[in-house]
């Protein structure tokens, strides 16, 4: 059996991390940081969305190689629709 | 005749016939629902191509309706979903555990979290359709044009951003009412006694579905309400 079970005491502790991380995300765009507003935020919002799936959806336990694969798969989907995209919009200035 | 000349092999939920073992079973439930959630961030993935190339264009315009979006009823309603998700987190524990009543208790706060969000998400959007920001006829963007005299908006990009917002966040409460459905379905059968330490893939592949739509309203959150708080010059 490869289930991996945890104990609640670590359940608890990301939560409060990630509740920790949702007041500073909020409070620091009060803060004038320039162009780095966005960056924190998002960067935030990543170390976030990564507690969430490594942890509570158990991927950091997982034994299978291919639900691996297809979830690096699915945000590099996504990060070449973004990219590729915004590779365009962002560079039109220039023609 | 009661015994039957081929031994029949007995297979519980867990393990069904097609399937090397239990394990493997249990790999390709989550491998689906994987996939499946694959398809769900393309889906949402054009949303977001969509609001960052408008917000590329008319960052004035998304400035000043960022601004206009209630940043506490955002915190609380992240923090919300962040609670459900630690519910769900802990009831896969409690069905992997073989504590029933446990993962009774844990799958309804879940839902009432649901119903908290869902609830605190209507009265933002009640906000938005008396103040005119909901795009169409009635839209009216003149109280962020007289109160942000420093920036330029034009109402037409403005109705932009607020479509966006209520596309985005629409799609996302869409995808909540459907957890909150799978979640009272989870329930009953967790109330009749159906998972069991050997058997609770329902129970992990849904938790899947919830902290997938948790992880959308992360990004959405600072996209949405965050981008620029900052004091105007």
């Amino acid at each position: 059996m490869s289930e991996h079970v945890m104990s609640s005491k670590f359940y608890y502790t990301i939560w409060i991390v990630l509740l920790c991380l949702t007041v500073i995300t909020a409070a620091v765009s009060f803060v004038d940081l320039g162009p780095f507003n966005t960056i924190v935020a998002l960067v935030i919002a990543t170390v976030k969305a990564l507690l969430v799936i490594l942890f509570f959806m158990h991927v950091k336990y997982t034994s299978e190689r291919l639900t691996k694969i297809v979830i690096v798969s699915a945000i590099f989907w996504l990060l070449l629709l973004l990219g590729l995209s915004m590779a365009d919009y962002a560079t039109r200035f220039l023609s | 005749m009661s015994d039957s000349p081929i031994a029949v092999e007995q297979h519980g939920p867990e393990h069904l016939h097609h399937f090397a073992d239990a394990e493997q079973q249990r790999d390709a439930a989550s491998l689906g629902m994987w996939l499946f959630l694959a398809t769900e961030i393309m889906f949402f993935g054009g949303m977001f191509l969509a609001y960052l190339v408008y917000r590329y264009w008319y960052y004035n315009e998304f400035a000043a309706g960022s601004r206009s979006l209630d940043i506490s009823l955002g915190t609380i309603n992240t923090a919300v979903l962040i609670c459900s998700s630690l519910t769900v987190a802990l009831g896969v524990r409690a069905a992997q555990m073989g504590n029933r009543k446990l993962l009774v208790i844990l799958l309804l706060l879940t839902i009432v979290f649901g119903f908290a969000f869902l609830g605190i998400k209507g009265v933002e959007w009640y906000q938005k359709f008396e103040e005119h920001h909901i795009p169409g006829r009635s839209f009216n963007a003149g109280d962020l044009i007289k109160e942000y005299p420093q920036i330029h908006i034009d109402p037409q990009h403005e109705q932009i951003y607020f479509s966006l917002y209520f596309a985005m966040t629409g799609l996302h409460a869409l995808h909540m009412i459907i957890g909150v459905g799978i979640f009272v379905f989870l329930t009953y059968h967790a109330w009749k006694g159906r998972y069991t330490p050997k058997y609770h893939t329902p129970i992990e592949i849904g938790g899947l579905y919830w902290h997938f739509v948790d992880i959308v309203w992360i990004y959405l959150f600072p996209l949405l309400y965050l981008i620029d708080r900052k004091p105007l010059r």
